[in-house]
């Protein structure tokens, strides 16, 4: 198989485990994230599953200046060129309260950011006429919540980029998998209250290569949340704005 | 780091803890929580009782410190995160035909707890214990990473290997893969008819993997009748494995009562031809056979089960005849029960094996079947043998110096690593382990 991943966000356990799917069928994995310490173990470990390369880069979504340079190194593999987004933050909502500043970043790092270092992938995409882009936003983006609709926000712009880029790309045989997860066994979960019907990064990784094979549009992951969803967006807003969910 | 306050078990389920769990995802996290002490390391919590316990104190999940560090094909040596399961590695590792050198009865173990445990396999007669291959491993002590390794720190590394995780956080090993032939399993079954028909198989056989389904509800003539399976790694072409199932909610307790298990085992008994056969097989369905079903515990119900195991000499099989005979009669046993002849091989001062035959019987956690395993303890210790920390979840001031002799020296060394005892488990602590006996 004559494919590249680059796959930003590489450290999270939720890209771990796509990539470790991904490097067993001998793609070709670059890990993006700012820990490269980190990331250098983890592309040992896709080159042990049988990855046909495994490299890690630095990728940071506050940065965009570096943006360029990875394009460059993915210019350098032939073949088809895929990307996955795993990246995003989601500090407390009350500590946004307190310091606003904090928006900036949360922007950046869930929609700005990777959106920016797509819109200069595209073009490369469209020149080799295909590859995947897959895209994890959030069942937060549904709808907009007391407990962390900045973070909501920053997921809905995103998704709603990348129904764009899907219009865009699948003109030139190229196509994007929205993934919005529910709550998934991840560091940033670990340990909240309030968690329920927790997904392991393992599941959610078999759903999204699932849905790059059968190049669905958007998934919900596990696929429940579709229908809890649904529930939650149909809520009419004069009632919806005094629940507390 | 956050910690997740929750109520935890053993894979018996029947001892539970109650307190604060972390979960590194990276090694610079995991040495960021050592730095205010030592707190014990857990894995997939496999073992049976309380080894992975710590009630009203802290743990750190190694679980997601599990990759696959660097493998030399040259000499086979594999390093690897301790969080990494068996399983993995011998499905990433197979079909480039090589297998790590020992794997316990489940794939979901971890390196680190196979380590704590010094494992055995299927094929302990001839390849020894699980950290007999492993060439070093890095501990991280309240001093900071120190390397171990057989040569260079024996004392150390006996009191690792087995060590039940007292010495400190293992984070990674080296281990001696083994070169196999191929990804697939050639298993040989037979039909054994009795106890004395058992021992003569289990001393003839010359397989490199070896293990016996035992009925432990047969009685009378029948008692000690079972199941032989002889393997070696074979290559050629076979079906993928099938899909895994899980048990989704606790069976109600009337699930292994003693007429539905005699059912169930004379069934499983008569599966295999009495002339026997010779089958191919995937090699996780052969080291794994309950690893398909998930969550297989819960069908000993809300109440858990307990495992005993034992392993006594060569010489004293009449005694275990008679504990064979005892379990028999109780009508308590469940379907899983595994009778094995064991080599010498054991790598650290509180190991296991012993050359000798080994039973491991599961119960369900009821009063009767408790008491029965605590005379069966009793009956192991007056034998010469000895019972087995992975699965044990019920001994008592048991004479454990007695079972492990070599306690004294593992005393000696763990606490030079973790004087202030914060290491100790819920298991430590129940058989007072880590305080003169």
């Amino acid at each position: 198989m004559n494919s590249t991943w680059i796959i930003l966000g590489a450290t999270s356990s939720m890209a771990r485990a796509f990539a470790r799917a991904v490097a067993a069928e001998g793609a070709a994995v670059l890990l993006a994230g700012r820990d490269i310490d980190d990331l250098m173990v983890m592309a040992n470990d896709c080159r042990l599953r049988g990855a046909r390369l495994a490299e890690p880069v630095t990728f940071d979504a506050r940065k965009p200046g570096g943006f360029a340079d990875l394009i460059e190194r993915m210019e350098k593999e032939e073949g088809e060129l895929n990307a996955a987004v795993f990246v995003g933050s989601m500090p407390e909502q009350s500590a946004i309260d307190e310091d606003p500043a904090l928006i900036d970043g949360v922007i950046a790092d869930s929609h700005t950011g990777p959106a920016r270092f797509l819109q200069m992938l595209a073009p490369l995409m469209e020149a080799r006429g295909g590859g995947t882009v897959v895209g994890v936003a959030s069942v937060a983006g549904d709808r907009g919540r007391l407990g962390n609709y900045v973070y909501g926000s920053a997921k809905a712009g995103f998704a709603t980029y990348l129904s764009g880029l899907r219009n865009r790309l699948t003109r030139a045989g190229g196509h994007v998998v929205t993934v919005k997860p529910g709550f998934v066994d991840t560091a940033m979960t670990w340990g909240l209250p309030g968690m329920f019907l927790v997904a392991s990064p393992d599941a959610v990784a078999k759903d999204i290569l699932n849905a790059v094979r059968k190049r669905k549009n958007t998934i919900y992951t596990p696929f429940f949340w579709r229908y809890i969803m649904l529930i939650i967006r149909h809520i009419p807003e004069p009632i919806f704005k005094k629940m507390k969910i | 780091m956050r910690w997740k306050t929750t109520d935890y078990t053993g894979w018996g389920r029947a001892l539970t803890a109650s307190g604060d769990i972390a979960r590194p995802e990276r090694r610079t996290a995991l040495e960021a929580i050592l730095k205010d002490g030592l707190v014990p390391a857990i894995g997939m919590r496999r073992s049976y009782g309380d080894a992975a316990l710590n009630d009203g104190g802290r743990v750190i999940d190694m679980t997601r410190l599990d990759r696959m560090l660097s493998f030399d094909t040259t000499t086979g040596i594999l390093d690897v995160e301790a969080g990494a399961r068996i399983g993995e590695i011998a499905a990433a590792f197979a079909p480039r035909g090589w297998l790590p050198s020992v794997m316990p009865g489940t794939g979901f173990a971890t390196v680190g707890g196979c380590i704590a445990q010094d494992v055995h396999g299927k094929n302990h007669h001839k390849a020894g214990s699980f950290c007999e291959h492993v060439v070093s491993l890095t501990l991280l002590t309240g001093t900071g990473p120190v390397e171990v390794s057989p040569e260079k720190t024996p004392e150390l590394f006996r009191a690792t290997a087995g060590g039940l995780g007292q010495t400190g956080v293992i984070v990674s090993a080296r281990l001696k893969l083994l070169a196999a032939k191929g990804d697939v399993m050639v298993v040989t079954e037979r039909r054994i008819a009795d106890w004395d028909e058992f021992l003569v198989r289990l001393d003839a056989s010359d397989a490199t993997y070896t293990v016996g389904w035992i009925d432990a509800t047969a009685t009378g003539v029948n008692l000690g009748r079972g199941i032989l399976e002889e393997g070696e790694t074979g290559s050629g072409l076979i079906t993928q494995r099938g899909k895994y199932r899980k048990v989704p909610f606790n069976a109600p307790h009337f699930a292994l009562s003693g007429p539905i298990v005699k059912a169930f085992n004379s069934a499983y008994y008569r599966r295999v031809p009495e002339t026997g056969r010779t089958v191919v097989r995937p090699i996780s369905d052969f080291f794994f056979p309950l690893d398909k079903i998930h969550d297989w515990n819960k069908l000993y119900g809300k109440a858990g089960f307990h495992q005993f195991q034992c392993v006594v000499p060569l010489g004293a099989a009449p005694a275990l005849r008679e504990m064979l005979e005892e379990i028999a009669g109780s009508g308590l046993a469940s379907p899983l029960a595994v009778l094995k002849r064991m080599g010498p091989g054991r790598a650290g001062y509180l190991s296991f094996p012993m050359e000798g035959y080994t039973l491991a019987v599961d119960f369900p956690n009821r009063a009767a079947a408790r008491n029965l395993v605590k005379r069966l303890e009793g009956r192991t210790a007056a034998a010469g043998g000895r019972i087995y920390f992975a699965k044990d979840s019920l001994a008592e001031g048991t004479d454990l110096g007695a079972m492990y002799p070599d306690l004294p020296d593992w005393q000696a060394e763990v606490a030079k690593l973790d004087p202030e005892t914060r290491l100790a488990t819920d298991l430590t602590r129940r058989l007072s382990l880590r305080s003169a006996q």
